[in-house]
């Protein structure tokens, strides 16, 4: 049990379905930006989204190609692991299940890897069957570069660092290899309503 | 589940505020007494979960402001006039009073006294707090490295831990640099305006001598400076960041 803090009142759920806020989140309008480093800035021709690793053969599309794919609008809710939840945002993209189509693997893994170094790991059950995107817009336009544009993954129902920006491949791997910030002691796999922040939760 | 501490868990802790010192009009500092604490590193941060009678809880993070060597463990908590959590932190909790957290968390923006390669701070704002750390733990360990911290506030009046900075100034190693946006003191010899291009390319050292380099505060704040960084050729990888705070889109 954890103790009152003393005059502490909190200002409660004014804003959203409280349904739709996992236990330590938030409800923010803003968009607030988490990265470990500088924001990369690819220019688009030398841009291009691989699939590879634990693959019978591997694919790679350039952006006017990325762009040309079926491409899927969904609004959705977002959680961050420092707190803040954002409700209805509109993303288009293309789904990880069509994109993982074009490829033959038994690896049941994968780790996305991005400009700037920054790399995380999913399972294929995590990002199949309607559960993750490359989202290329964010609410009608470009993603802003802050904001992990040109491209980012966009995984709704785990925290929202499982989302990578500045997205640039998909690497199929036969084991779980963990990516930067679950090497740096967050949780590997990031359910929000199971409140795994860190390791160990 | 204070206190039930599994191997590899972060569990939640109770700490007593044992002091409070008001660093600005916006920015206080609370120093804890955790029994439990593990220990930390520079840069490291802890979350704080309040709890309202009727059960309603609020989590928050915050930047650790003391060194590994420090007793205590001390946060510095910024107020953000229509914030949930730090009001409560500057303006309500006192003395004597507890307050449960848990932590350290994050092991990507620290900085260790054995890392060789001067060490560039960059600061916005209470973006300072992680950095203090990682100053005292230098002014604590003194190892071989040149420091250089570079802090924007917009007056002097806002510059959290003024007279600190100043005595570690003194250190031979150590330069203080400060840049005031918004009002001078007469006679202000320091950089005005904001971070820029000109102030970072005076004070950073050349990609060769390999600094490490880290940079917190706002969004907008951590997006410009490290843009100039890797503008005048600072390498990316070596450039650690934190931001807060909202980005205006």
């Amino acid at each position: 049990m954890s103790p009152i803090s003393r005059g502490f009142l909190g200002r409660r759920r004014s804003r959203g379905d409280p349904s739709r806020v996992p236990p330590g989140q938030y409800v923010t309008d803003d968009f607030p930006v988490l990265s470990a480093g500088p924001t990369p800035h690819t220019p688009l021709p030398d841009w291009s989204f691989t699939v590879d690793g634990a693959v019978v053969k591997p694919v790679s599309w350039r952006w006017v190609e990325f762009l040309a794919l079926p491409a899927e609008h969904v609004t959705v809710d977002i959680h961050c692991v420092t707190k803040w939840s954002k409700l209805d945002t509109s993303w288009r993209g293309v789904s990880l299940e069509a994109l993982l189509k074009t490829v033959e693997t038994k690896a049941e893994y994968l780790t996305a890897w991005c400009d700037g170094g920054y790399t995380t790991n999913l399972a294929l059950d995590d990002v199949l069957d309607g559960k993750a995107w490359v989202a290329y817009e964010y609410e009608g336009g470009p993603i802003h570069p802050e904001h992990g544009g040109p491209a980012r993954l966009l995984v709704p129902h785990l925290y929202f660092w499982k989302s990578a920006k500045w997205v640039r491949g998909l690497r199929l791997t036969p084991t779980d290899e963990p990516g930067f910030w679950e090497t740096y002691g967050y949780h590997n796999h990031g359910d929000p309503w199971l409140e795994q922040r860190y390791r160990g939760d | 589940m204070a206190g039930a501490a599994l191997p590899g868990r972060l569990s939640w802790q109770l700490g007593r505020v044992v002091d409070t010192i008001e660093e600005t009009r916006r920015a206080k500092s609370l120093v804890l007494d955790l029994p439990n604490w593990q220990g930390h590193r520079a840069g490291q941060h802890v979350d704080i979960r309040l709890t309202a009678d009727d059960g309603y809880q609020a989590q928050r993070g915050y930047s650790i402001a003391s060194a590994p060597e420090d007793d205590g463990v001390m946060l510095t908590v910024d107020r953000l006039e229509r914030g949930e959590v730090s009001p409560y932190l500057t303006d309500v909790i006192e003395q004597g009073d507890e307050l449960e957290l848990r932590g350290p968390i994050g092991g990507y923006f620290v900085w260790d006294a054995s890392q060789s390669g001067p060490l560039l701070l960059i600061s916005g704002g209470s973006g300072i707090v992680p950095l203090r750390a990682m100053l005292r733990h230098w002014a604590a360990a003194r190892p071989a490295v040149e420091v250089r911290l570079l802090h924007s506030a917009r007056s002097l009046d806002d510059v959290i831990y003024r007279d600190e900075l100043m005595r570690l100034a003194a250190f031979e190693e150590v330069d203080v640099r400060i840049a005031l946006t918004r009002a001078w003191p007469d006679g202000w010899r320091g950089h005005r305006g904001r971070v820029d291009r000109d102030f970072l390319d005076g004070a950073a050292w050349p990609p060769r001598d390999q600094p490490h380099i880290y940079v917190c505060g706002p969004t907008a704040f951590v997006e410009a400076a490290t843009a100039a960084l890797v503008e005048t050729g600072q390498q990316p990888n070596t450039i650690k960041t934190e931001r807060f705070g909202p980005t205006g889109n």
